[in-house]
């Protein structure tokens, strides 16, 4: 067993804010950021004045100091921000936990906002190459998310034997989750696998409209500080159990193509172990399960890669009812980023908490502790009772 | 078929400007380490292995079998003809994107042996790949 992290087990989750999920916001990212950090520390019964530290994503547009400003926090002491986008959205749980269990900040605000659907669409087709790294792949037609990914999902498909209409079971399942959550962008609009079948080819014979995650204008924020702060605040606060990254040598973020055999997800593999260690946990205790999607395979792989189930099996895993909100691996009970919305995965972080407070829409019935990771990064959250 | 394709073309990197010299010389170069050997794909300016800056380049046979691919339809033009995007296992041993030309896409699968040609792709030079055996209903995967 690895040593366990100073932070983990005595940092928590204290507060949860986000703006309305949309695909026109209408107003500045930074107004976004302000005002889902406003309602994170308001959550938390905190004042900006309490805040000493920001974390947030290297590809966030917002200014730091800006957001200081907008909010009136008089001064702050910890800055810091994480590579490589939604893969490593929990990295900024990780760098907050971290600076509060070393002193460096007593409570760290953690926030993603922008409006990647009425501004710069992430789905869109790159149109020039931008070193290093893309010359190897945008001159032979990899310009988009979508065709990127499934050159590594039609490896999984191949050995497994899966079709696409595997993949739409997962869609369903997410569409049904965010039916039933208000600040969903699909409420009350569930799909059926027949419709999952009918939408339009993305990238034929892998991904169809439904497999992709949304293109989504919105912010979300979330209050980081100690374990013992928490038990003066108004919600118990939700404990780190857990956070980390895992990269490995032959790895990348975009173009994962280097290692053995591309059906398997050696990185998620490791940062499972690696989480399950410092939790003192395995898979068999994790209650639910928030795993980022930007295309429907990535859950497949993840189940596999964290264990719920074995290699292949997440086919009959999803198909069994195991994800359902009754199974015995509640995932993605808001809707994750196909129905809910992509706040960059910031957002599954919220749902966890909300889960583990009992106050989510699709609440389950008493989790203790839920995984939320996107392949290099993620956390296990523990209810405090 | 290869003409009617845009390519978005290769910008200048310091680290792999060797590579597309090598590709308009008709030559598919891979970057192996000057001191240990070890051949690297992408290519990067110090070796993993041993430290060293010092590198050489090493022609590639030109052979290996597909690992995986898709076909990429050209945004704009969802019902123009698609480029078949794959990976490359070379027997060199470093995986490879490239695209698979003359090929009609029922017959790739997984596992199938190609070998490489230099072909023009809407003005830009590219490595391409074509099936090793044309006569090859697809290989074994």
């Amino acid at each position: 067993m690895s040593a366990r992290p100073a932070f983990a087990g005595t940092t928590v989750i204290a507060g949860i804010g986000h703006t309305e999920y949309s695909k026109d916001s209408g107003r500045s990212e930074l107004q976004l950021a302000a005002e889902a950090a406003r309602a994170a520390i308001a959550d938390a019964g905190l004042t900006p004045a309490d805040v000493d530290g920001l974390v947030t994503f290297t590809q966030d547009a917002n200014d730091e100091l800006l957001l200081m400003r907008a909010l009136g926090i008089p001064e702050v002491r910890f800055l810091s921000r994480t590579p490589n986008g939604g893969a490593g959205a929990y990295g900024t749980i990780q760098h907050a936990a971290a600076a509060v269990a070393a002193g460096a900040a007593e409570t760290v605000l953690v926030y993603r906002a922008f409006n990647e659907r009425s501004g710069r669409r992430f789905g869109q087709p790159n149109q020039r190459v931008t070193p290093p790294g893309w010359n190897w792949y945008l001159p032979f037609g990899l310009d988009t998310p979508a065709k990127t990914y499934a050159l590594a999902f039609q490896r999984y498909m191949h050995r497994y034997g899966l079709t696409n209409e595997d993949f739409g079971r997962y869609s369903v399942v997410a569409r049904r989750h965010a039916a039933t959550n208000p600040d969903a962008w699909f409420f009350g609009r569930p799909i059926t696998l027949a419709e999952h079948q009918e939408s339009r080819w993305i990238v034929e014979p892998i991904l169809r409209l439904l497999d992709c995650c949304q293109e989504s204008d919105g912010g979300v924020a979330l209050i980081v500080t100690r374990s013992e702060r928490a038990h003066d605040l108004p919600h118990p606060g939700v404990t780190i159990a857990a956070a980390s990254v895992d990269h490995l040598v032959e790895g990348s973020v975009m173009h994962n193509y280097y290692h053995h055999d591309l059906a398997e997800f050696p990185e998620a593999a490791a940062l499972g172990r690696r989480l399950y260690d410092q939790a003192g946990l395995t898979a068999a205790d994790v209650d639910a399960a928030m795993l980022y999607e930007n295309f429907s395979p990535v859950v497949f792989l993840q189940l596999e890669a964290f264990g719920f189930c074995g290699p292949g099996e997440a086919r009959d895993f999803i198909a069994d009812g195991h994800i359902d909100l009754d199974g015995s691996l509640p995932v993605n009970t808001h809707g994750g980023l196909l129905g809910e919305a992509y706040i960059h995965g910031v957002n599954n972080v919220l749902e966890a908490v909300r889960q583990l407070r009992g106050t989510a829409a699709n609440q389950l019935a008493d989790p203790e502790r839920i995984l939320v990771a996107g392949g290099s990064s993620g956390l296990i959250l523990e209810a405090v009772r | 078929m290869t003409d009617e394709i845009r390519v978005i073309p290769p910008a200048h990197d310091p680290d792999d400007v060797w590579f597309w010299e090598g590709v308009r010389e008709g030559r598919l170069l891979l970057q192996a380490c000057a001191d240990c050997g070890v051949v690297r794909h992408p290519p990067l300016p110090m070796c993993g292995a041993c430290h060293s800056t010092d590198w050489t380049t090493r022609e590639s046979a030109g052979v290996g079998t597909v690992h995986s691919w898709i076909v990429s339809v050209p945004p704009g033009a969802p019902s123009g003809p698609g480029r078949i995007v794959v990976l490359v296992d070379l027997a060199d041993g470093v995986r490879f994107v490239a695209n698979l030309v003359d090929t009609p896409v029922t017959t790739v699968a997984n596992g199938m042996a190609v070998r490489l040609e230099f072909r023009d792709c809407g003005g830009t030079v590219l490595p391409q790949f074509v099936p090793a055996d044309p006569t090859a209903d697809g290989g074994v995967a």
